[in-house]
C-alpha cells in the first residue's frame, strides 16, 4: 500500500507530502494501527529509501471514545481508530484537519472548541435537573467527543467567527436540558448568538460525526427550550 | 498553588475539590481531558444507594471490596471509599450524569464479585457521562479563575530534593515553551498501560514515563505485580478492546464447546456467582478452559438470552460498537473473547490520606495504590478515581514551596520499539500465570536489553519494569491477579504490601496493611 502523509516540521510554515510503502498486516487494520506500525519500524524511510522523521499524531483510545485521532482520511475527516484501511484502494492519504492550525504532521490546535465552551459558560451554576426524559437528550449531548470533524465539514464555522458549530451545542445542548429557570437567560442569549444565529443548517456535520449523535434531534431541543421557550415538563 | 498531573477523573475531581474550598490549581494534562482514559470506563460506578430493594448498605459494598481485593487493601481507606460512595454518586446526579432511571428511580446493575445490585450507571458509556460532567463543573471554576489548564503540556520533570517535591517543570507540546510551575503536585496521570504496549484495554497517552521516572528518584511503589487481566476484551489490531462486565451483568454467558456442544463452563464451576465472580477468577477459569484439550480452544461470551428491549435500553452503544468494528450483532450471535491487561491495583505507594513517600507529593487514580488490594471490583475504578482525587485534594496542604535548582532534563520519551520490547518482555513474566522460572527469564532479557544503547526514559522505565518483575518474584503466593503456579495457595504472612524502592537498586520490602480502627 501506499501512505501519503502531508507533514510539517514543528514551527515551519510549509507543509511537504512524504510517501510510505506499507505492507498490511491484516484486512481490517485501522490507520491508526498503520501510523503505529511505520513508528515501530527500526529506521522509518521513506518510499525513496530517505530517512524519515516519527510520523507526530495524536492518538488514545484507539476506540472512538476520545477524539483524538481526528484527521483527514482521503480527503475526509474521520478517526483514525474508527477508519479500516480495507474501505480504500491502495493508496491513502493523510492530512491534519485543516479549519485549524497545524502544529505538527498529523496534530492541529483545537483549543478553539474549549475556548468556545468557556465564552458561552457551558456549565451549571446551581444542580441540574435529571429526570428519564430529560437523560435521553443528557446522554446523547455528553457523547460529543470534541474532535472538530463536524467543524471542519461545516461552511458556517471558523475559527475566527461568533459560531462554534456543533462541537459547542452539543455540550451546550446539555447544560440547556438540565438547566433550571435562574440560569436560563444568560444560557439562551449564549445559545442564540453562538449557536443558533450562526448555523445555516447545512447539516453536513450530521453524516461525519463520529459519535453519530442524534445531532438533529439535540438542536430541536435546545431551540425549544432556549429560543421558543418552551420550557421542558418531566 | 497545587499542580495537579492529569486530567481525568482523579485529576478533575482534585481540582475541583480544591476549588470549592478556594484553592487555586493548575490542571496539566498531555491531552485536553476529553481524551483521558477515563472516558472510555464502562459499566459503572458502585455506591451502596439501596435502591433495588436487596436491602444493600455500604458495609456490604465494604466487604465485597475487600474480599474482591483478596483482603490486600487498606480497610481504613476502603471503608471511606465505600461509605462516601453514595454521596458521591449523589453529586454526580447534581452535576447532570443521566444515570439510568426506571419510573422516576435510579436503577442499578449487578456487577462481579458484589452480592447485591450495587453499580449506577448509563448503558455502557459511565465513564465518558461522568467525563463530560466533571469537565464542565472544572469550568465553572476555571471561570472564576480557581482552575488553570495546560492541557497540551507534557510533564518533563518534577523536582524533588530532600524527599520534597517543589513542583514541576512543562514542556507545551504545541509552542516547545518550558513552563516551571512550583508548589506541592497531586498525581493523577492514569495507570501503567505504557508497559504493555498495544496488549491493553487503556489508553495510548498512559505512558507509565513518568512514574518510572519518578521510581529512580525514589517513589515508592506497592503491589506492583497486582495486574487485573479482564476476563472479556477483544483484540483490536493493535489495542484490546473492553467488553464491559455490564454484557454478564445484564445476563450474558461465558461459554465455550466441550464435544461439540455449548458448555457454559463458569455456571457449573462457580454455581452461586455463575458468570460474575471477580475478574482474577473469571480470567483464571477462562484461561484454564482456553487450554483444556476437551473444549475447543476458544470462549464466547453468550449474550443472545438477554431480552432485546434491555439491551437496546441498557447496553445500546455496545452493540453498535461490536457491530461497527467485528459486524457482530450480539443478540444474534456469541463471540469470541480473550482476557486482556485492564487495569493496575498497584501503583504509587500511598498512605489513607493519599500522601505519597515523597513530601508535598500526593497521588490518585489508577496511578496510586490504593483501594482495589490485589484484584478491583468491577464499579470501583471510578468512584476510587473520584473519591481518590477528592481526598487527596483535602489532605495536601498548600505550602509555599520554590524550585530552586532550576534545570530542564531532556524531555526523553520511549521509542516505539523499545516500548515493544519491554512489552514483550513483561508480558511472558507478567502473565495470567506466573512461575520463578517465567519471572527470573524475563529479567534476564531485561539484563540484555539494558546493554543496548538507551536514552534516559528507557532506562527509567526498563528499571520500573524489573521492579515489577521483582515484585512478582518476591510474592511467592497467589493472590488476586497474582497467580503463581509454583506457590498456588494464598500465605497468610504475604497479606502485606509489597513495596518497590530504588536506591542505587531496586529493593522489595513487604510492608504491613493498617489494623482497622474502630469506626
Amino acid at each position: 500500500m501506499r501512505i501519503e502523509i502531508l507533514r510539517r516540521k514543528k514551527g515551519e510554515k510549509d507543509s511537504y507530502l512524504q510517501v510510505f510503502e506499507y505492507e498490511k498486516t491484516t484486512d481490517d487494520e485501522t490507520v491508526l494501527s498503520v501510523l503505529n506500525n511505520l513508528n515501530l519500524r527500526e529506521e522509518l524511510k521513506d518510499i525513496n529509501g530517505e530517512k524519515a522523521e516519527k510520523i507526530v499524531f495524536k492518538s488514545s483510545c484507539g476506540q472512538k471514545k476520545c477524539g483524538s485521532c481526528a484527521m483527514l482520511i482521503n480527503g475526509r475527516p474521520g478517526l483514525a481508530c474508527a477508519s479500516r484501511i480495507s474501505q480504500y484502494s491502495d493508496t491513502i492519504r493523510l492530512e491534519p484537519l485543516k479549519k485549524f492550525p497545524v502544529i505538527e504532521d498529523l496534530v492541529v490546535d483545537r483549543s478553539i472548541m474549549e475556548e468556545n465552551l468557556k465564552q458561552m459558560k457551558v456549565f451549571f451554576e446551581d444542580k441540574a435537573i435529571i429526570s428519564e426524559k430529560r437523560n435521553q437528550v443528557s446522554y446523547e449531548a455528553s457523547r460529543c467527543l470534541q474532535c472538530g470533524c463536524c467543524l471542519e465539514v461545516c461552511p458556517n464555522f471558523s475559527v475566527d467567527n461568533n459560531f462554534t458549530g456543533m462541537a459547542g451545542a452539543m455540550p451546550m445542548s446539555r447544560i440547556i436540558n438540565e438547566l433550571d429557570k435562574k440560569q436560563l437567560k444568560e444560557i439562551s442569549k449564549a445559545y442564540n448568538k453562538f449557536v443558533y444565529n450562526g448555523c445555516g443548517k447545512s447539516l453536513s456535520c450530521v453524516d461525519i460525526c463520529p459519535a453519530k449523535i442524534k445531532i438533529e434531534d439535540m438542536l430541536v431541543n435546545s431551540n425549544a427550550i432556549a429560543v421558543w421557550k418552551r420550557y421542558l415538563k418531566d | 498553588m497545587i499542580n495537579i498531573i492529569g486530567s481525568g477523573l482523579a485529576g478533575l475531581s482534585a481540582a475541583i475539590t480544591l476549588a470549592k474550598k478556594g484553592t487555586a490549581s493548575n490542571l496539566v494534562s498531555v491531552q485536553e481531558a476529553q481524551r483521558a482514559q477515563s472516558v472510555m470506563a464502562e459499566g459503572g460506578i458502585n455506591a451502596a444507594l439501596n435502591v433495588m430493594g436487596e436491602d444493600d448498605n455500604f458495609m456490604n459494598h465494604y466487604e465485597d471490596t475487600m474480599k474482591g481485593g483478596a483482603y490486600l487493601a487498606d480497610p481504613n481507606s476502603v471503608y471511606g471509599l465505600c461509605k462516601n460512595a453514595p454521596d458521591i454518586v449523589n453529586w454526580l446526579i447534581e452535576l447532570g450524569v443521566p444515570f439510568e432511571m426506571k419510573n422516576g428511580k435510579m436503577i442499578q446493575r449487578n456487577f462481579g464479585g458484589q452480592k447485591k445490585k450495587r453499580t449506577a450507571y448509563v448503558k455502557s458509556s459511565t465513564g465518558k457521562m461522568l467525563m463530560s460532567a466533571l469537565i464542565d463543573e472544572a469550568r465553572k471554576y476555571e471561570s472564576k479563575g480557581l482552575i488553570t489548564r495546560y492541557p497540551h503540556h507534557k510533564v518533563a520533570d518534577l523536582v524533588v530534593e530532600d524527599n520534597t517535591c517543589k513542583g514541576a517543570i512543562l514542556k507545551d507540546e504545541y509552542s516547545g515553551e518550558v513552563i516551571t510551575l512550583h508548589g506541592p503536585v497531586i498525581l493523577a496521570c492514569g495507570g501503567l498501560t505504557g508497559l504493555f504496549r498495544c496488549r491493553t484495554t487503556g489508553s495510548s497517552d498512559n505512558t507509565g514515563q513518568l512514574v518510572s521516572n519518578l521510581f529512580v528518584k525514589g517513589l515508592k511503589m506497592g503491589n506492583l505485580e497486582m495486574i487485573q487481566y479482564h476476563p472479556t476484551t477483544i483484540d483490536i489490531g493493535d489495542k484490546k478492546l473492553l467488553v464491559s462486565e455490564a454484557a454478564r451483568g445484564e445476563g450474558g454467558r461465558l461459554m465455550t464447546y466441550r464435544n461439540n456442544e455449548p458448555y457454559y463452563f463458569m455456571e457449573e464451576l462457580y454455581p452461586e456467582e455463575k458468570n460474575l465472580t471477580t475478574r482474577d477468577v473469571a480470567t483464571r477459569a477462562i484461561y484454564k478452559i482456553m487450554n483444556d484439550k476437551e473444549c475447543s480452544g476458544d470462549v464466547y461470551l453468550d449474550m443472545t438470552g438477554i431480552k432485546e428491549e434491555i439491551i437496546n435500553e441498557r447496553l445500546s452503544d455496545m452493540r453498535e460498537e461490536l457491530l461497527d468494528y467485528f459486524n457482530i450483532d450480539l443478540c444474534k450471535e456469541p463471540f469470541k473473547v480473550k482476557p486482556g491487561i485492564h487495569y493496575f491495583m498497584g501503583g504509587v505507594y500511598v498512605d489513607e490520606k493519599h500522601q505519597s513517600s515523597i513530601a508535598n507529593l500526593y497521588a490518585a487514580g489508577e496511578c496510586a495504590c490504593q483501594y482495589h488490594g490485589a484484584n478491583r471490583l468491577g464499579g470501583n475504578s471510578l468512584l476510587g478515581a473520584i473519591y481518590g482525587g477528592k481526598t487527596a485534594a483535602e489532605n495536601i496542604e498548600d505550602v509555599e514551596v520554590k524550585i530552586t535548582k532550576e534545570i530542564l532534563k531532556d524531555c526523553d520519551e520511549c521509542s516505539p520499539l523499545f516500548n515493544e520490547k519491554i512489552a514483550t518482555i513483561l508480558s511472558e513474566g507478567l502473565g495470567i500465570i506466573r512461575n520463578e522460572e517465567g519471572i527470573l527469564k524475563a529479567l534476564d532479557k531485561c539484563e540484555s536489553l539494558e546493554k543496548e544503547e538507551l536514552n534516559k526514559a528507557e532506562q527509567n522505565k526498563l528499571t520500573f519494569a524489573k521492579a515489577m518483575l521483582k515484585s512478582a518474584l518476591n510474592r511467592k503466593e497467589s493472590r488476586g491477579g497474582h497467580y503463581r503456579d509454583d506457590y498456588p495457595e494464598t500465605d497468610e504472612s504475604y497479606r502485606k504490601t509489597s513495596v518497590a524502592g530504588y536506591d542505587q537498586d531496586i529493593t522489595i520490602n513487604f510492608a504491613d496493611i493498617p489494623e482497622r480502627r474502630p469506626q
